[in-house]
């Protein structure tokens, strides 16, 4: 046990040392890592912020609103709410009145609300808002809507949303694509990397061999070299896409609520979900990588 | 301690390497493997290091049949061997002392065993004053003699030499060869492949002669050979 324990923290050792001495190489393999994860951290960025920004609109337009005819029952009312309630994806339902109507109409207008004092007569409708449990109801109930006596209008950003959605698929699509293509080429461009440090130690490998080393004992610190330059490679494209990014946040996102109304992902949180994910891909890539080039040098 | 019965090797292309080699060396010899080059010399120690498998015949090392050794227990059989050979082949990044040590390290010795015997060995060889020393800084001769004490340093019961003075000029060949004929005496088997007729000669060992895959000649206190291969 303790000769394998031994054996064990030599190989950690070498393959510190490993990664040491080779540092010419490990820069190749250490910016190609970095490379490939800042491109597809931009893409992520891009793509989460773009689904941020849909989802964040589609709950704006997530609500129907209806509007009463004048002079009804409350029996009426009380038929049309339940029949509203009846549907299927109503999550909840609001009463306002046309009074209270005029009140939010007169918070919004601020300043401005005076010009609503010299009103003679209520100009708004008793209305309901009614808000959906999710997005595909919407059309069934609208229609259903429609067909209820009492009502008189019903508002609904039927269009926006349709395009919204259309527009969100499209990006998560493509998003998926370059994501695949970028993995790809990732992995690609880090074993050749690797390939070109192995081949450079081929001799060592072999010397290994002849002196008795085992194939695990001769792939261990090829192993933790390769997770050793994925990690700091990782770690690089962490730190940049970290600062970028905060920088970025902090320029553009309140000109990005003036215009659009919505949000950047907050940097903390992304940056959080960036680095568990580059941490593994480096991880991955790199022990990987390394394994991938070894192996057909251990049939000695 | 080394024997092979009726060893054949027949590699895929149909050279018939060796052809029913049958030899016996016992523990504490000095043998020379003499043979022009393509006789089977290198196909033979391929086959004692497990490098290519005999096409029929067994190979006995330490009275095991390494014929039947499954590969992953081949790291283990080449632990009884200790292989030198014509380039030296160091470790390029690794001091003359890691060199040695390293051939310790794989095998999971103690590192206070290895903090004695690494030292031990390289004043054998008379390196000690070159121990932190990096391979390219040191000539020819020295580089075999740190290969030698890498070779020598887990103690194998064998050592293989495969031409170690072929790259050397002569007075540090003879320098070689009293390294080896040293560790000879410490009761170490010694089989060594080689071109070099003065030692062959002088040196009045067991000579073994393969020809065209087929093993010629095997005489005790014998010279480098005849007409047929000498040329």
């Amino acid at each position: 046990m303790a000769m394998r324990l031994r054996v064990f923290k030599n190989i950690i050792k070498q393959g510190f040392q490993g990664m040491w001495r080779n540092r010419g190489m490990g820069i190749a393999s250490v910016s190609s890592i970095s490379a490939v994860l800042l491109i597809l951290g931009v893409v992520l960025i891009l793509i989460l912020t773009i689904n941020n920004i849909v989802l964040e609109t589609k709950t704006k337009f997530d609500e129907i609103q209806i509007y009463l005819e004048d002079g009804l029952s409350n029996a009426d009312y009380d038929r049309i709410e339940n029949r509203i309630r009846d549907m299927e994806g109503v999550l909840s339902l609001v009463f306002i009145s046309k009074e209270q109507g005029l009140e939010i109409m007169k918070e919004g207008w601020e300043e401005e609300a005076y010009l609503l004092e010299g009103l003679e007569e209520n100009p708004l409708q008793d209305s309901y808002i009614i808000q959906l449990l999710d997005i595909k109801y919407a059309e069934e109930i609208v229609s259903n809507l429609r067909n209820i006596e009492g009502i008189e209008d019903v508002k609904y950003y039927q269009d926006v949303i349709d395009k919204l959605m259309l527009v969100a698929n499209y990006i998560r699509f493509g998003g998926i694509v370059i994501i695949g293509a970028l993995m790809l080429v990732s992995i690609f461009i880090i074993s050749n990397t690797i390939k070109v440090t192995v081949t450079a130690r081929r001799r060592e490998i072999n010397i290994m061999k002849y002196v008795g080393a085992t194939n695990g004992y001769i792939r261990g610190p090829f192993i933790i070299e390769g997770i050793l330059f994925g990690l700091i490679g990782a770690a690089v494209s962490i730190l940049i896409i970290k600062f970028g990014y905060e920088y970025f946040f902090k320029s553009v996102n309140d000109k990005l609520y003036l215009l659009f109304t919505v949000y950047l992902v907050p940097p903390t949180l992304l940056i959080k979900d960036i680095a568990i994910i580059f941490t593994a891909i480096g991880v991955g890539i790199g022990a990987l990588g390394s394994l991938v080039s070894l192996k057909r040098f251990l049939n000695v | 301690m080394i024997e092979f019965q009726n060893v054949d090797k027949e590699y895929d292309n149909n050279v018939r390497a060796l052809v029913n080699i049958n030899l016996k060396i016992h523990k504490g010899e000095f043998v020379f493997l003499v043979g022009s080059s393509g006789a089977g010399k290198s196909t033979l120690i391929k086959l004692l290091l497990k490098e290519e498998e005999p096409t029929a015949g067994r190979i006995i090392l330490n009275n095991m049949d390494i014929t039947k050794v499954k590969n992953r227990r081949i790291p283990y059989i080449r632990r009884n061997i200790g292989v030198v050979f014509q380039d030296f082949r160091l470790l390029p990044n690794k001091t003359v002392y890691e060199n040695v040590a390293f051939a310790m390290e794989i095998i999971g010795a103690h590192p206070k065993e290895i903090r004695r015997k690494v030292p031990m060995v390289l004043s054998m060889v008379d390196l000690s004053r070159k121990a932190s020393s990096f391979p390219d800084q040191l000539s020819g001769g020295e580089r075999q003699r740190v290969s030698i004490a890498r070779a020598i340093v887990n103690s194998p019961p064998v050592l293989i030499a495969d031409e170690p003075t072929g790259n050397l000029d002569p007075d540090t060949a003879w320098e070689i060869m009293k390294v080896l004929s040293d560790i000879n005496g410490r009761g170490t088997t010694v089989l060594m492949a080689t071109h070099a007729k003065d030692i062959v000669n002088s040196m009045k060992k067991r000579v073994v002669e393969i020809h065209e895959g087929r093993l010629i000649r095997d005489e005790q206190k014998g010279g480098y050979g005849n007409e047929i291969t000498s040329f």
